[in-house]
C-alpha cells in the first residue's frame, strides 16, 4: 500500500507553505497532491509556483498529481482549469466532471476525484474508460460498499484517511461571514485559520470546521488503526490530508501501521489538535469513533 | 421540434393531491419521485407508488402537463439493480423525462430506453458548462437544474455556452452548500442525501422542551436552542445557531427561504427554460398558494417584460408560506456570498 498527500485544504502564507512542502520531500510517502481545490481567490500560490514545486517534488522522486478545484463557476475558473489540465508534465486529479471531459479531450490520463461522487461500478468503469486510473470514493464511503465494488483492471483505490473530512462546499464564504465581510472583499481572513475555524454547538461540543466556502468535520477522519481492513477492501493508497503542525509524525505513524505496527490510536492522538473519528468506513455517522469495532 | 421553453413553471408534487393541485393552479410541469431512496426527497408519507403515479401522469398529461420523475440519488452496488427498476418503471408509464445525477445510471438510461428524454439534477453538481456539456457529449441531456451556487452573470455565460436547456430554483427552501456535494448529514447521523436520499432525516430527529428552552437535536447533536418566544423550526443542521469564537449565530445560513420573483426579468432575458419550485415535503395547499402566485408572476412577466413589478400581493402570499418567513435572493445576489 502506498501513502499520498492529499491538496493542502487550507490557506496558508506562502513561506508556511512552501515550507511544508519542502519538508515532504524528504517523508516517506509516495504521492503528492498539490494545488488549490478550495477557493479561487487564494492566490499566494499560482500555477507556476505549483509547477515548480510539482518539478522539484518529482526530482525528489514522488509522483506528483495537480489536484482542480471542486467547485468551477465563472469563466475565469475555467481558464485556470484549462492550463492545469495541459500542464504537459503531471497527471491531474479531476474534481469536477467539467475537469473529466477536459482531460478526455485532451487524451491525457487522470485521477477521479472525491468530489465526482463515484458510489457505483457503471461510474467508475465510465472513468476508466475515459482514462482514469486511480480513484478516490467519496469520504463516506464504508467498507461495506467499498468491498462490493468490482474495480477494473488497471484502476487503483486511493482512500481519504487522515485529516479533517472536506464534508461541503459552497457559494458563500463562511470564514469571510464569520467577520461579517463579503466573499469579495474577504481580507484572506482563511490565512488566519491555518487549520480551519472550529465550530462548536451551544453545549460547547466542537461539530464542524469552516475553511472558507468549504465546511469540515471538526474531527479529525482516522483509519490507520485499520490498515488490514482497508487492504481487505482493495484499497492501494491512503491519502493523508496535510495539516499544519506534526504532520512529519502524522506521515510516520501510517507508515509504520502499513509495516505492520499495532494499532495505536491513543500514539497516533498526541499529534492530533481534535479527537478522531472514523464512522464512515463502519458504515455509522461520519463523527462517531469506534476504534474497537470490527467492520 | 418544439421550440425551446421559456420559464416553464415546474411545481413540486409530494402526493398525488400536490400534483393535482399543481397542475389545476397552472405548472407547466411536476417533478415527483418514488416511495424509496431512489429520490432526495426520502421521507415517511411523501412520494409516489407505481399506482398513484400512473393515475398522476394520467391526470397531469391530460391537461397537457408534463411529469418529471426525480431518480436523483447514487445507486450503490449492493442495490443497483432498483434504480433501473426505477428508471424502466420511468419510462413504461411514459414519463416525460427522467431527473438523474449519476453518471453510471444515465448510462443504463441512453442504452436502455433511448427515446427517454433526460435532465441533469441539481445533485449532479454541475455548476459550468463543460460540466454540463460533460453529461451532453455522453448521454444527450437535454436538460440541466443549476446548484444554487451561481450569481445571474455566472448563469448567463453557462446559458451562452451550451445548447441544454437551463432549469433555476425560483422560491423554497435554501441549501446553502452545493447540492450533490454535501455530506453533513451523514456526518452528523450517518444519513446523506446522496445515498439515503435525505438531508437531516425525521428518524435521527429529536425535540425537547428544557429548562433552558425548546431543544433541536440531531442525532444527539444540538442544532438549536429556541427561547420562549421564539420559532421553533425543524433541525436542518446548516440552518442551525452554532458557536464560533465565542460568538453565537447563525454560523451558516439563517433558516430563510430563496425567493427570486423579482429576478424574473432578468431570468426572462437570459432565457432561462424552466423555473423549480421547491417543496415536495409540503402540502397540497401549499403547492397550490406557490403555483397560483408564480403561474401569475411568469404570465406578467412574458406579456411585458420591461414593465413587470412583483406585486406586493404575491410577495405577502409566498412569505406566508415560508420557511422561517424569511426570504433571500440567495447566490443569484453576489453579496449573499
Amino acid at each position: 500500500m502506498k501513502l499520498s498527500l492529499g491538496p493542502l485544504l487550507y490557506y496558508w502564507s506562502r513561506e508556511d507553505t512552501l515550507a511544508f512542502y519542502e519538508a515532504a520531500a524528504n517523508w516517506p510517502v509516495d504521492i503528492v497532491y498539490l494545488g488549490e481545490t478550495v477557493c479561487s481567490r487564494r492566490h499566494l500560490l499560482r500555477l507556476p509556483d505549483w509547477l515548480e514545486l510539482a518539478d522539484r517534488l518529482a526530482a525528489a522522486g514522488k509522483e506528483v498529481v495537480l489536484s482542480s478545484l471542486p467547485l468551477i463557476e465563472s469563466e475565469s475558473d475555467l481558464k485556470a482549469l484549462r492550463k492545469l489540465v495541459g500542464n504537459g508534465r503531471h497527471l491531474v486529479e479531476a474534481n469536477d466532471f467539467g475537469a473529466v471531459r477536459l482531460c478526455a479531450k485532451a487524451g491525457v490520463a487522470f485521477v477521479a476525484g472525491p468530489t465526482l461522487n463515484v458510489y457505483n461500478p457503471e461510474t467508475l468503469a465510465m472513468l476508466a474508460g475515459m482514462g482514469a486510473i486511480r480513484w478516490v470514493p467519496p469520504v463516506e464511503m464504508t467498507h461495506a460498499m467499498l468491498k462490493a465494488m468490482p474495480i477494473p483492471t488497471g484502476m487503483a483505490t486511493e482512500l481519504f484517511s487522515y485529516g479533517r473530512l472536506p464534508l461541503a462546499y459552497s457559494a458563500r464564504c463562511f470564514t469571510a461571514r464569520r467577520y461579517n465581510l463579503q466573499k469579495d472583499d474577504c481580507q484572506f481572513k482563511c490565512l488566519e485559520h491555518p487549520e480551519g475555524l472550529t465550530l462548536y454547538t451551544r453545549e460547547e461540543q466542537p461539530f464542524l470546521a469552516m475553511n472558507g466556502i468549504q465546511t469540515q468535520s471538526a474531527r479529525i477522519y482516522t483509519l490507520a488503526h485499520r490498515v488490514r481492513e482497508l487492504a481487505d477492501a482493495g484499497v492501494e493508497v491512503l491519502r493523508l490530508s496535510p495539516q499544519y503542525r506534526n504532520m512529519a509524525a502524522v506521515v510516520d505513524h501510517y507508515r509504520a501501521a502499513l509495516a505492520g505496527a499495532a494499532a495505536d490510536p491513543a500514539g497516533l492522538r498526541k499529534y492530533m489538535y481534535a479527537d478522531p473519528c472514523d464512522g464512515y468506513w463502519l458504515g455509522k455517522a461520519g463523527a462517531d469513533f469506534l476504534p474497537d469495532k470490527a467492520v | 421540434m418544439s421550440p425551446k421553453p421559456l420559464l416553464d413553471l415546474i411545481c413540486p408534487a409530494g402526493s398525488l393531491p400536490a400534483l393535482k393541485a399543481a397542475v389545476d393552479h397552472g405548472a407547466d410541469g411536476v417533478y415527483l419521485g418514488l416511495k424509496d431512496n431512489t429520490n432526495a426527497r426520502n421521507f415517511a408519507g411523501l412520494n409516489f407508488d407505481e399506482k398513484a403515479l400512473a393515475e398522476g401522469i394520467r391526470y397531469a398529461q391530460g391537461k397537457k402537463k408534463k411529469v418529471l420523475m426525480a431518480l436523483n440519488t447514487y445507486p450503490q452496488p449492493a442495490t443497483l439493480p432498483r434504480w433501473h427498476q426505477a428508471v424502466d418503471k420511468a419510462a413504461t408509464l411514459g414519463v416525460d423525462a427522467v431527473i438523474l445525477a449519476d453518471p453510471g445510471l444515465m448510462a443504463y438510461a441512453r442504452k436502455t430506453h433511448p427515446d427517454l428524454r433526460l435532465h441533469l439534477s441539481v445533485q449532479g453538481s454541475a455548476t459550468n458548462y463543460e460540466a454540463i456539456e460533460f453529461y451532453r457529449d455522453r448521454f444527450g441531456i437535454q436538460r440541466a437544474v443549476l446548484p444554487r451556487v451561481l450569481s445571474l452573470a455566472q448563469v448567463e455565460n453557462v446559458i451562452d455556452n451550451t445548447s441544454v436547456e437551463i432549469e433555476l430554483f425560483g422560491f423554497g427552501g435554501l441549501c446553502v452548500m452545493v447540492e450533490g456535494r454535501c455530506l453533513l448529514s451523514s456526518y452528523a447521523c450517518g444519513d446523506s442525501p446522496n445515498t439515503f436520499g435525505a438531508c437531516s432525516p425525521g428518524h435521527a430527529v429529536r425535540w425537547q422542551q428544557t429548562p433552558k428552552g425548546m431543544e433541536t437535536r440531531l442525532n444527539g447533536i444540538l442544532i438549536d436552542r429556541y427561547a420562549d418566544d421564539e420559532k421553533a423550526g425543524y433541525p436542518t443542521l446548516c440552518k442551525g445557531r452554532f458557536e464560533v469564537e465565542g460568538e453565537t449565530y447563525y454560523a451558516l445560513e439563517e433558516p430563510t427561504s430563496l425567493n427570486s420573483l423579482e429576478m424574473l426579468p432578468e431570468m426572462h432575458r437570459l432565457g432561462v427554460a424552466a423555473i423549480k419550485i421547491e417543496g415536495r415535503q409540503r402540502s397540497p395547499a401549499y403547492v397550490a398558494q406557490v403555483t397560483q402566485v408564480w403561474r401569475a408572476a411568469i404570465d406578467a412577466v412574458k406579456q411585458a417584460p420591461d414593465a413587470f413589478a412583483a406585486k406586493a400581493a404575491w410577495t405577502a402570499q409566498l412569505v406566508k408560506v415560508s420557511e422561517g418567513s424569511m426570504h433571500t435572493l440567495g447566490a443569484y445576489y453576489r453579496p449573499w456570498k
